[in-house]
């Protein structure tokens, strides 16, 4: 859950997707859902030599599955509320695993 | 969302399936897991050494998990170059 809330901060921004296979699109993200499909406006594709197939995609939904990478830009992550949160998200876990031991 | 799809209901979409092949075609339905529905399909077969053809495909039902993209496009930006179809997506099959 924390990913999900963590890209649905993202919506507006622009973002760059790596698929799996090895196309890279970037836009603006427009939705993320919980199985972090996303759906991007105003595709461009990098390096548009080489996958020229794909230059004519104006705004794309992009499956969870294929996902390998989301670039985002370091100015819009705010990386000390993300690993608070994190922290948070497996406290309970973390204090049920020690209290086992 | 699974609403994002939704808009593109009864228009003309681009599928991009995950063994590269690219699908033209009004949808017509969609679930939750992106099993889709295209009306009047196409695909746009791309070949390293001869132009781009299209081959009437129909009615078609895509299978969610060979879903790789689902978008709009400028029909006139389509590349005529004869350029190699897309690489696939690398996946374990999970039998």
């Amino acid at each position: 859950m924390i990913f999900l809330s963590f890209f649905k901060t993202l919506v507006g921004k622009e973002i760059a997707v790596e698929l799996k296979n090895d196309v890279v699109l970037t836009g603006t993200l427009h939705s993320v859902d919980q199985y972090l499909n996303v759906k991007l406006m105003n595709v461009q594709i990098i390096n548009p030599e080489k996958y020229p197939q794909l230059t004519a995609l104006q705004n794309c939904f992009v499956r969870g599955s294929v996902v390998r990478y989301i670039q985002i830009p370091p100015e819009h992550v705010d990386t000390e509320l993300l690993q608070d949160a994190a922290r948070k998200e497996n406290a309970p876990a973390s204090a049920a695993s020690s209290s086992a031991n | 969302m699974a609403h994002s799809i939704k808009e593109w209901r009864d228009k003309s979409v681009c599928v991009v399936t995950s063994d590269g092949r690219i699908i033209l075609g009004e949808l017509v339905g969609h679930d939750q897991v992106q099993n889709l529905i295209l009306n009047d399909a196409k695909e746009r077969v791309f070949t390293e050494g001869s132009a781009p053809e299209m081959v009437e495909l129909g009615l078609y039902v895509i299978r969610g998990d060979n879903v790789c993209m689902i978008a709009d496009y400028d029909q006139n930006a389509w590349t005529e170059d004869a350029v190699p179809p897309l690489p696939p997506i690398q996946q374990h099959e999970n039998i």
